[in-house]
């Protein structure tokens, strides 16, 4: 197995995943945005009429929207938006067997570890380079159970009106200025169909990658969870470093159906110079649960907050959510819980740890709308602060119109203490060890909730941040 | 008195904080595999002493010198003087949340041994049989480290460590506090079971109270006040202070300036 190569020369060695692989792209739009380049992708996707209209309206809502004036600093996006290139197809066609896959890629997937997952039973894989789905497979059962994991293009291609039905139903264009942007340019991403009543065990999963310089990534997923259905969808990602600005932009919508359960995990690890900025929603009807779990490492910055409409009596909705915020980072994550339903239950747990010039901010919406009898939300966020400088701040938004509702909201700030690090290094533990330790240790209530490997990889991931952190 | 193990000259130590002083030229020495118990009023110093050997950072050495096996331990680090065998019960022992204290002595026994992997079946099958040893739940070690435990827990899950850890310096800083009578001598015969089994495991009782020593029986006993060792004698010297306090050492100490 190939070592990983590190681009060096960048003051960026530290980033361990940040090796590059030579691109030969099979079509690579040119860079910024036009209409002519909506087109183009539209037409290079071969997609009808009405989502050609529809990405043409969307791009006429990003336009007319405004920068977001809150959360992290985007007064440097403007120029790294028109500097991207918002459609690179790597491959005319899909693969379906590993020995059709090119070299090139095979060696990034090797270099992220894919085949072993596969080796490991992973169920069903569909990798995402750069903006299409390159690699995919699904385990025979799972196709024999009308369970559908596609591309999302091909989600549209081969079933146009399951498609229709639901896509941008969740997180339409003029949710927000990102949301619009992604709406207009779209590309990659997964479309999964769980039949009503079917149980799946083994998560579907998807890596993907972005491996193009100044190449924004606009992924796009729609999850639909029929009545009663049970199942889980994990998605990891690593992207290479590159000196200039990266942009990423996804829309993940989910909607689950009465009494089914849905969980949906990422863990993403951008390199450090990346813009992240992402809306994932679900919709969860009555009696359905939803539960996200949202691992943030890396990046420039990242504005994501994963989110739960609780639409019908009796839905649960839960957000778990991890950042860690290195020098020079921003994770501007949390959750958003809306009630609009009697009975509806949410908790949120977060937490966030900052080193050196790093800041972590919580920003949670708890809205429990009149009407939502006994609806109960449970925020909970906890900080870690690794040394003086690290900086983290909450802004828990909760607005309850409903009197019977209840809803609590605790917050902690620790600071991993001089006794902690004392009573471990007295045990023989380097200080870097011992600060892993009481990481790991904080992040465990979350990270018990993984599969073992992305257990096993995001505390990989947080020691790999945490490298040089001592001394 | 045969080989040495630890030679405590001189020791002088301040508050690194405010610079007051806390140790005030302490003198100690300690053979391999004798039981020595320092005890001591409130505020005499004796638990600084224990922080001190293993190298708190809240406390600056100013004077004098400690040797530990021909070694300077003062100039090691905290982590070091642990890989070299120093061993602190803790009085108040830290919660660590999330970390099982299978991981964490997992950890603990591997930065013990560097340079080989700590095979994780041979980890497990030694906690298991330390375990029962010191008549231990196994699932005891599946809790996060002293988080939530009560004071007997604790410092039950001092007495593993030390166990697992198998070093040659135990200093037990106030073990018996807050300990109930069972407790006391569950944690005591777990001390005794440990010395009986490593005889050359050198041991010193850090105690306010006599009892202990009814369960753990010293070789030398001191007297520690203001700072200082006042006087030093066999088991019976313990017998005498339990019957008569520290009284009688108020005006042996150096004058507090």
């Amino acid at each position: 197995m190939p070592q990983n190569e590190t681009v060096t020369g960048l003051g960026l060695e530290e980033y361990k995943y940040g090796f590059v692989t030579e691109d030969k792209p099979v079509f690579k739009a040119t860079k910024g945005l036009s209409e002519e380049i909506v087109r183009q992708i539209s037409a290079h996707k071969a997609e009808p009429e009405w989502m050609l209209e529809f990405r043409l309206k969307a791009l006429e809502i990003y336009r007319s929207k405004p920068m977001p004036a809150w959360g992290g600093d985007l007064a440097q996006l403007d120029a790294v938006l028109d500097e991207i290139y918002y459609y690179i197809k790597p491959q005319e066609r899909m693969e379906r067997s590993w020995d059709d896959v090119p070299q090139e890629i095979k060696d990034t997937f090797e270099k992220l570890g894919i085949p072993e997952a596969e080796r490991k039973v992973l169920a069903g894989v569909g990798a995402q380079y750069e903006s299409e789905m390159v690699y995919h497979s699904l385990k025979k059962e799972w196709t024999d159970k009308g369970i559908i994991f596609e591309s999302i293009e091909d989600g549209l291609r081969l079933y146009p009106d399951l498609f229709r039905e639901h896509f941008s139903t969740v997180i339409p264009p003029a949710d927000n200025k990102f949301a619009a942007l992604n709406s207009a340019v779209w590309s990659g991403g997964s479309f999964v169909y769980i039949p009503k009543g079917v149980h799946v065990d083994i998560p579907l999963q998807a890596y993907f990658r972005v491996n193009a310089e100044r190449m924004g990534q606009f992924e796009r997923t729609l999850i639909i969870v029929e009545e009663g259905a049970n199942a889980q969808y994990i998605e990891g990602c690593t992207a290479p470093v590159y000196s200039t600005e990266s942009f990423h932009s996804g829309v993940i919508e989910i909607i689950i159906k009465p009494n089914a359960r849905f969980r949906y995990v990422t863990i993403q690890n951008w390199s450090h110079n990346m813009y992240n900025l992402v809306t994932q929603r679900a919709m969860v009807h009555e009696g359905g649960h939803m539960e996200w779990l949202d691992g943030n490492l890396g990046s420039k910055l990242t504005m994501k907050y994963p989110s739960c409409y609780l639409v019908g009596p009796g839905a649960h909705g839960e957000i778990l959510s991890i950042a860690y915020a290195g020098p020079g980072q921003h994770q501007d994550t949390g959750g958003k819980v809306i009630h609009a339903a009697p009975n509806t239950t949410s908790q949120i747990i977060s937490k966030s740890i900052s080193r050196g010039s790093g800041r972590a901010t919580y920003r949670g919406l708890c809205k429990i709308y009149e009407g939502s009898d006994h609806a109960k939300s449970k925020v909970e966020c906890d900080a870690l602060l690794l040394d003086e400088k690290a900086r983290t701040d909450t802004f828990p938004y909760i607005e309850i119109e409903e009197q019977s509702a209840s809803v609590g909201h605790e917050a902690t700030v620790s600071k991993i203490g001089t006794e902690q690090l004392f009573y471990l290094m007295s045990r023989g533990l380097s200080e870097e060890e011992a600060s892993a330790m009481i990481v790991r240790g904080f992040i465990e209530p979350i990270a018990k909730k993984l599969p073992l490997e992305y257990a096993v990889e995001l505390n990989r991931l947080v020691e790999l941040e945490m490298e040089g952190s001592v001394g | 008195m045969g080989e040495k193990l630890l030679v405590i000259e001189n020791l002088h130590a301040v508050v690194a904080e405010d610079g007051t002083e806390i140790l005030r030229g302490v003198d100690l020495e300690m053979g391999v595999g004798e039981i020595h118990a320092v005890m001591g009023p409130n505020g005499s110093g004796k638990s600084t002493l224990a922080k001190v050997l293993c190298g708190h950072p809240a406390y600056e050495v100013t004077d004098g010198q400690v040797m530990y096996s021909g070694k300077n331990l003062l100039e090691l680090e905290v982590d070091e003087r642990a890989r070299e065998g120093v061993f602190l019960a803790f009085q108040y022992p830290v919660d660590i949340p999330g970390v099982s204290i299978a991981n964490f002595l997992r950890a603990a026994v591997q930065a013990k041994n560097p340079g080989t992997e700590l095979d994780i079946f041979d980890f497990q099958e030694m906690l298991l049989e330390r375990m029962r040893l010191l008549d231990m739940e196994p699932s005891f070690a599946e809790r996060s480290v002293n988080d939530g435990f009560s004071g007997g827990e604790k410092k039950r899950n001092e007495i593993l460590q030390l166990a697992m850890l198998e070093p040659r310096l135990a200093l037990m800083d106030e073990t018996d506090s807050g300990l109930d009578i069972d407790a006391l001598k569950v944690v005591a015969a777990g001390v005794n079971k440990l010395h009986a089994e490593r005889p050359k495991m050198s041991v010193l009782l850090i105690t306010h109270y006599q009892r202990m020593l009814n369960h753990v029986e010293p070789d030398h006993v001191h007297v520690m006040v203001n700072g200082r060792i006042v006087r030093s004698g066999g088991p019976e010297l313990a017998q005498e202070l339990e019957a008569r306090g520290y009284e009688l050492y108020k005006d042996a100490a150096v004058p507090v300036s």
